[in-house]
């Protein structure tokens, strides 16, 4: 597409982001944590929406988080990109969608000093030959899973059951959106509204009724910070950098959290747990916390899934008080059952915050 | 121009994130790790643009290099396209590459880590893992991931996926022959190499100390000494 006059400005925020057949990669953390996620992306996708999202037993993670502690070199984790560009290519696909923001950054970083080093990415085909005797073509389109939902926001508002509105109030619900950052802090061309304006999670929440509140740290890290949280002796910074954000969107009582990389709900939900046992403070109303989730987890919440089968038992910080407020049903006798209401017992309570 | 600085113009992360800098403090101002380390981006970027050895090699030694969280906010503001976060992670491989990790206790914590992270992609297939995520490591995980970790299959099984079973899904298993290739592209790139380097030098600063490597490894993973805080 042209654009012009102010069109043309805004086109450096914009990305048009094909609509149909793309290679599916998976993450280490989402998978892990909210793995419920991953496969409600593919059922929103596939059964609600139609599309063709394929995935391969074969791929595996993308490296990096090995990478960004500093334990495998660049050639390394380049390979192992090249491996999975790979698999897309013998599959017959073009596209890849990932569903870790870390993965999304890495596919960037390396297609883009590939663009500027043509001897690298050379010397990279020549390992991959070499190692596993593969070939690859260069995905034509990497998107970040967040971007397909973004793209899909108002054909899934169509087939909405509930809306991001307190249903005694009618009022909208008040979202706080967390970017993660190798989503558009180091290309910000490649995400959609770029660094400044970044809209790919507002976009959803606003159009599922959300009204998105802003704050001063809206754009600060969750404070995953690879060594920083993975070694137990770091662990203070990510805490800290956690605890700076609640501090800010404290006084604009945030009835929600929606975020797109897989670490940041993972740190925004636990060190809520942790800074409640240690300070004795809770940021939710009446001892609560504020719940936080995956952009998949909400997009099953307005579709009006099961809040179970949508993997909220696996949060720390309890949902139901949000589900109550938008009206969203639910059995919480069924919690924290496993498969064909299998008793596997349920979680001690913490000590401070207040959980369902 | 010194030795050190030759070295570290060849890697690609610093052709990219060390052009010109201005000394503006940009990157200092937006950086979570300033914030709470000790740690000042423009110091190092200038520090190296002044291309002397002896000030590298301090760094290379140092702890700061190893505060960065990697976040690259402050690739987003530099008003001279520099990346901070880029200069220091070729700073970290060098400091690796020469053996200089282990006079850090920052840097030492490559070995956990490294221990970890290859351990889960060579043998996982993914750089996290249940299978080794243990609760006592992790007790900010909370209660309710104590749940999970202790009823792990039930769990997974609930929420859709298919916990270490052959076929595609979340938290599959992956098939030998794809840990092979992964084990492989270690060997042809460097990864096995750069993993033995950090074993090596690891083993070496363990005996130093009178450990052995299993104290080693707690000692590396939990051991935090004063002064590496702002507010220290």
């Amino acid at each position: 597409m042209i654009y012009q006059g102010k069109q043309k400005i805004w086109s450096d925020y914009q990305k048009e982001i094909p609509s149909d057949h793309w290679f599916y990669a998976r993450s280490c953390i989402r998978q892990s944590f909210f793995p419920a996620s991953e496969v409600y992306f593919l059922k929103i996708c596939r059964d609600l929406l139609g599309k063709d999202i394929y995935e391969t037993a074969h791929h595996t993670t993308c490296g990096g988080i090995s990478y960004h502690s500093d334990t495998i070199p660049q050639e390394t984790v380049m390979t192992i990109v090249a491996r999975q560009f790979a698999l897309m290519t013998e599959a017959g696909y073009k596209n890849l969608v990932c569903s870790c923001i870390t993965s999304f950054g890495n596919y960037t970083e390396i297609l883009e000093t590939w663009r500027e080093f043509p001897e690298l990415e050379a010397r990279i085909r020549e390992h991959l030959w070499k190692a596993c005797r593969r070939e690859f073509e260069k995905p034509e389109y990497v998107a970040h899973a967040s971007d397909l939902i973004y793209k899909f926001r108002n054909d899934i508002a169509e087939r909405a059951k509930y809306r991001l509105v307190n249903k005694e109030t009618g009022e909208p619900l008040r979202v706080v959106e967390h970017i993660g950052c190798h989503y558009s802090k180091m290309f910000p061309h490649k995400g959609v509204g770029g660094a400044e304006y970044p809209c790919v999670l507002s976009g959803m929440a606003e159009s599922w009724g959300g009204q998105v509140i802003d704050y001063p740290e809206r754009r600060h890290c969750c404070g995953f910070g690879f060594r920083q949280y993975l070694v137990k002796a770091n662990r203070g910074y990510s805490l800290s950098n956690t605890h700076k954000k609640f501090e800010s969107m404290e006084p604009f009582h945030p009835d929600l959290i929606i975020t797109n990389c897989p670490g940041c709900p993972y740190f925004l939900d636990r060190w809520q747990y942790v800074i409640s046992e240690m300070n004795g403070k809770t940021y939710g109303e009446n001892g609560y916390g504020i719940p936080v989730f995956t952009y998949e987890e909400l997009a099953g919440m307005v579709l009006g899934y099961d809040p179970w089968d949508l993997g909220l038992q696996m949060h720390q910080v309890a949902v139901e008080p949000l589900l109550d407020k938008i009206g969203i049903e639910y059995d919480p006798s069924k919690k924290y059952l496993g498969l064909n209401e299998k008793d596997i017992m349920r979680p001690a309570l913490p000590s401070v915050m207040k959980c369902c | 121009m010194g030795k050190l600085y030759y070295e570290l113009c060849k890697d690609y992360r610093f052709k990219e994130g060390m052009k010109t800098c201005i000394n503006c403090g940009t990157c200092t101002a937006i950086c979570p790790a300033a914030e709470f380390y000790k740690y000042d981006p423009r110091k190092i970027v200038d520090t190296v643009q002044r291309k002397n050895d002896d000030d590298i090699l301090a760094l290379l030694k140092s702890e700061t290099i190893w505060y960065c969280g990697e976040c690259m906010s402050c690739v987003t503001r530099c008003p001279r396209k520099n990346g901070a976060g880029l200069v220091v992670m070729a700073l970290r491989t060098l400091s690796t590459r020469l053996g200089y990790f282990t006079e850090s206790e920052r840097g030492r914590q490559l070995y956990p880590l490294s221990k970890a992270l290859n351990g889960n992609i060579l043998n996982y297939g993914y750089c996290v893992h249940p299978e080794t995520f243990k609760y006592e490591d992790h007790p900010e995980s909370g209660p309710v991931f104590e749940w999970v970790l202790n009823h792990k299959e039930d769990v997974y099984a609930r929420v859709g996926a298919n916990y270490m079973k052959s076929g595609p899904g979340a938290l599959r298993k992956i098939e030998k022959e794809d840990l092979d290739e992964l084990k492989a592209i270690f060997d042809e790139t460097g990864g096995t190499a750069h993993m033995e380097m950090i074993e090596e030098g690891s083993k070496k600063k363990a005996a130093e100390m009178g450990m052995e490597m299993d104290e080693y490894l707690k000692y590396t993973f939990e051991h935090c000494s004063p002064g590496h805080f702002n507010n220290e």
